[in-house]
């Protein structure tokens, strides 16, 4: 199919796209596609992928690639997992990945088409609860881990209850005041729980401006602190997902006793 | 004072909330650290900053 603003024609199509607004999405799936979904994700959840394979093999294959004194380490850890969109979905996954034992998922929405461009969900996620997707995927990665889900919003009233349990915070919202919120409740009332969060991740700039910042002893920012989404540039899943990469490896860095950024 | 690495001269006692305000920073988008501990936001408009002090105000904006 030929796109009608072609990159070989220039001259009118060569408009600058970032002064264009975005067009709105309107949902267009028909009852029979929206049931086919719900389907779908209930057949995937109905799948006891334990299964298919035994807790064994699976050490045995992160044992082979990690050995056992790193993998103890990843065994015993806990982590939460606070906005499970862009940024947690694929932290999570990362850290499901090498078998991080205990995860705390926590986001208060539901899967939308448009989180597809840079989320770590499928088609059949849409309208189901992040956390509960996002458990999905990961079990069907390493079904033997501990995952905890909480469909809800964080808040100065239950933030102590709601993270009293977890090691280490990976604030992954994507609202600034959400954001916000989060590293100073989290500072404020955990100052001894390492915290890592993110800004500035907007757009295709430069992977390069992107970094790991150790802001205070247990306070750590990953981000090129400053690109927020505009029209023409807005959160995609290449550059969000090196910022991702860039908190997941804090994350591990820190749960293998690596402090610095 | 010390704010983001960059030395900085204050005439007048100014507060952790002033410092945001004079530089035209959303209080609601910004963690500050004060020698190396979190400025609690409900005493922002309290602390009042020395001389000696090192602050690094981090800025969120959107995007996860």
């Amino acid at each position: 199919m030929t796109s009608p603003i072609s990159a070989t024609g220039a001259g009118a199509s060569a408009a600058p796209a970032q002064q264009v607004a975005n067009p709105p999405f309107i949902p267009s799936a028909t009852p029979e596609q929206d049931a086919a979904r719900a389907r779908m994700f209930a057949q995937l959840d109905g799948l006891d992928v334990r299964r298919l394979v035994s807790e064994k093999e699976v050490r045995d294959a992160l044992l082979e690639r990690h050995g056992a004194a790193t993998q103890a380490k990843l065994d015993a850890a806990s982590v939460a997992i606070c906005g499970c969109g862009g940024l947690g979905s694929t932290v999570a996954i990362a850290l499901a990945r090498i078998g991080v034992g205990h995860m705390h998922l926590i986001d208060f929405d539901v899967v939308d088409m448009t989180n597809l461009n840079r989320q770590q969900y499928s088609v059949w996620h849409v309208g189901q609860p992040k956390p509960v997707a996002l458990r999905q995927v990961i079990a069907s990665i390493n079904p033997y881990l501990d995952v905890r889900i909480d469909c809800t919003k964080v808040t100065d009233d239950n933030v102590r209850d709601l993270l009293a349990g977890d090691a280490i915070v990976a604030e992954c919202f994507d609202v600034p005041e959400n954001k916000t919120f989060l590293v100073n409740a989290v500072l404020e009332n955990f100052p001894d729980k390492p915290l890592v969060s993110a800004s500035g991740m907007a757009g295709y700039c430069s992977s390069n401006l992107i970094s790991t910042r150790r802001v205070a002893r247990n306070f750590y920012f990953c981000g090129d602190g400053e690109t927020a989404p505009k029209p023409g540039a807005g959160l995609m899943a290449p550059r969000v997902g090196v910022v991702a990469a860039h908190e997941a490896n804090m994350i591990t860095r820190i749960i293998l006793g690596e402090d610095d950024a | 004072m010390k704010v983001n690495g960059e030395q900085v001269v204050c005439d007048t006692p100014m507060s952790v909330t002033q410092l945001i305000e004079s530089r035209g920073l959303n209080s609601r988008r910004v963690a500050v650290e004060l020698n190396g501990s979190i400025v609690p936001r409900a005493q922002r408009e309290t602390t009042m900053l020395k001389d000696s002090d090192t602050v690094e105000i981090v800025s969120f904006v959107q995007g996860g």
